[in-house]
């Protein structure tokens, strides 16, 4: 295994690593040591604690998989308005109007500014029984969803935009020489082609929703998965083994979506039958168009 | 319409003060936790290399609003650790900077390592000519240039974290977001008008920011 920094290494840098890797690994287990001893002390380690995970399936039942099932809604249901929405913004960021482009541009970048949590807290204050009146039982629900709206289809504007941009110019110059309209320029040859170099960019973005559901358990009372832990350590007093449950549920559902994510770009970069432009799946949580995507690379 | 930032209950400005000290402080400690885990990922130690790669995908995919909250309810009051904090406005404060710490520095070494991959290979091959060690070419050669090269998608992540500074609101930081928060409650009747003043204040925050680091991103850029 050689890399740009380092040559292979030889008998001496062999062992500089294997003596490197030991302190690590010393330093490493006095960590681990350190917070199990003190885990162990608070009787975060007692098997009472770990124990109903598997042998109570109420705590799957009623706890976790109700709220799993509810962050997903949320973020599912949260995509598929934002995603048209979107579409719409980030053509109109394109349209050959000046008006129109200075109004949207403004749009988006008001609402990518503004942190997402903020625009929840928003929502949930328009829908309070003074102003909309949404019942209060689904108001958590929906504030939180348009909270995400607002945010992300402004964010999803920019990668759509970037998708388009992205494309060979003579994509839309081919389609006026056979005399299309610009209408048609957009929705039959530069969109369909957009979509697909946007999908890992798109997937990508879907985690972000995903975590930022997280926001509305904390403060607006939202049941999705996180704010299961009150529940869940009100009944069994196990804090930090039911924190680590939950963690991995996310991890799990967000590594999968970040492993498909990249396959899909390692996949479409490599297919024949797109342009070869392929928007990365940034993983930063706001992804400014042409500063971190390789197009056409 | 505005006659609430009047009235002297609220202090707007200071909670906005708790936000950029939020922002300040976790962006110093990202920018250095987010180099070790670089340093981490590129090393020639296949046991870092693995430790880093692990530890990155892993707080990546956990939503912050859970480490922010695992912080103040795991570590804190279960575990009783409190960072030095000696009153309860300090040890939040300290939790939700480990937190936002420990979540930026991943996406901090991501753009690093970014970064890394644009320079030349010809300038590591020329430093290990020299008979630089790992340590002399990464500090000495590569990381100078592929800092030049990241400051455009740091200035991304740095606004990425004012933004999520909001989050240390749901541990009771008592930064914009919470007084907002509180501020929507009781004046019912200016709904807009405080989204206003809040979405201004961010607008205010994160729009130099972007514009400062996106001139000094052209400025400091390795012309190749």
């Amino acid at each position: 295994m050689s890399s740009v920094l380092y040559d292979t290494p030889g008998p001496r840098a062999k062992v500089r690593n294997w003596i490197y890797s030991g302190i690590f690994v010393v330093l490493f287990g006095l960590a681990l040591w350190w917070a199990l001893s003190l885990m162990g002390e608070k009787g975060q380690l007692d098997a009472d604690k770990w124990t109903p995970f598997v042998t109570d399936s109420r705590v799957w039942t009623t706890y976790l998989i109700p709220g799993l099932v509810e962050t997903l809604k949320a973020g599912a249901l949260a995509m598929v308005i934002a995603l048209p929405l979107g579409a719409a913004l980030g053509i109109g960021r394109l349209s050959d109007h000046a008006g129109v482009r200075a109004a949207v541009g403004a749009w988006v970048e008001f609402f990518r500014a503004i942190p997402v949590l903020m625009l929840m807290l928003f929502s949930s204050a328009l829908y309070a029984p003074q102003l909309m009146d949404v019942p209060s039982d689904t108001r958590p629900f929906w504030a939180v969803v348009t909270g995400l709206v607002l945010y992300n289809s402004a964010v999803i504007a920019e990668i759509v935009r970037a998708g388009v941009l992205s494309l060979p110019k003579g994509q839309s110059e081919a389609a006026k020489a056979i005399g299309l309209r610009k209408g048609q320029t957009m929705t039959h040859v530069l969109l369909p082609q957009a979509v697909t170099a946007m999908l890992p960019a798109l997937v990508s973005q879907l985690v972000v929703i995903l975590k930022d559901t997280a926001l509305g358990g904390a403060l607006l009372g939202f049941a999705e998965l996180l704010s299961m832990n009150r529940q869940i350590a009100a009944n069994y007093s196990n804090t930090i083994p039911t924190m680590l449950v939950i963690a991995l549920i996310y991890i799990v559902v967000n590594f999968t979506l970040t492993t498909l994510a990249s396959w899909l770009e390692k996949r479409l970069r490599g297919s024949k039958k797109s342009t070869g432009a392929v928007l990365g799946a940034e993983e930063v949580d706001d992804p400014v168009p042409g500063a971190n995507t390789a197009a056409g690379a | 319409m505005f006659d609430f930032l009047d009235s002297g209950q609220y202090d707007v400005l200071g909670a906005f003060w708790v936000t950029v000290q939020l922002t300040l402080y976790s962006a110093v400690g990202s920018l250095i936790w987010g180099t070790v885990l670089a340093g981490m990922r590129v090393s020639p130690v296949p046991l870092l290399r693995g430790f880093g790669t692990a530890y990155v995908n892993l707080v990546r995919n956990t939503p912050l609003t859970l480490l922010v909250i695992g912080c103040s309810l795991g570590l804190s009051q279960t575990l009783g650790i409190d960072l030095g904090g000696t009153t309860f406005k300090e040890t939040g404060f300290r939790l939700a900077v480990l937190g936002l710490v420990a979540y930026t520095g991943t996406f901090v070494c991501e753009a690093l390592r970014a970064g890394i991959n644009t320079v030349p290979v010809g300038q590591a091959e020329a430093a290990r000519a020299l008979g630089l060690s790992f340590f002399q070419v990464l500090t000495l050669i590569v990381l100078p240039q592929a800092f030049r090269a990241v400051v455009a998608p740091l200035a991304n992540v740095l606004i990425a974290l004012t933004k999520n500074t909001t989050v240390a609101a749901t541990i009771g930081v008592a930064e914009a977001a919470l007084l907002m928060k509180e501020m929507l409650e009781n004046e019912a009747q200016a709904v807009f008008a405080v989204f206003a003043v809040f979405a201004l204040g961010f607008v205010l925050l994160t729009l130099p920011t972007g514009l400062l680091l996106g001139w000094v991103a052209k400025r400091v850029a390795v012309k190749r």
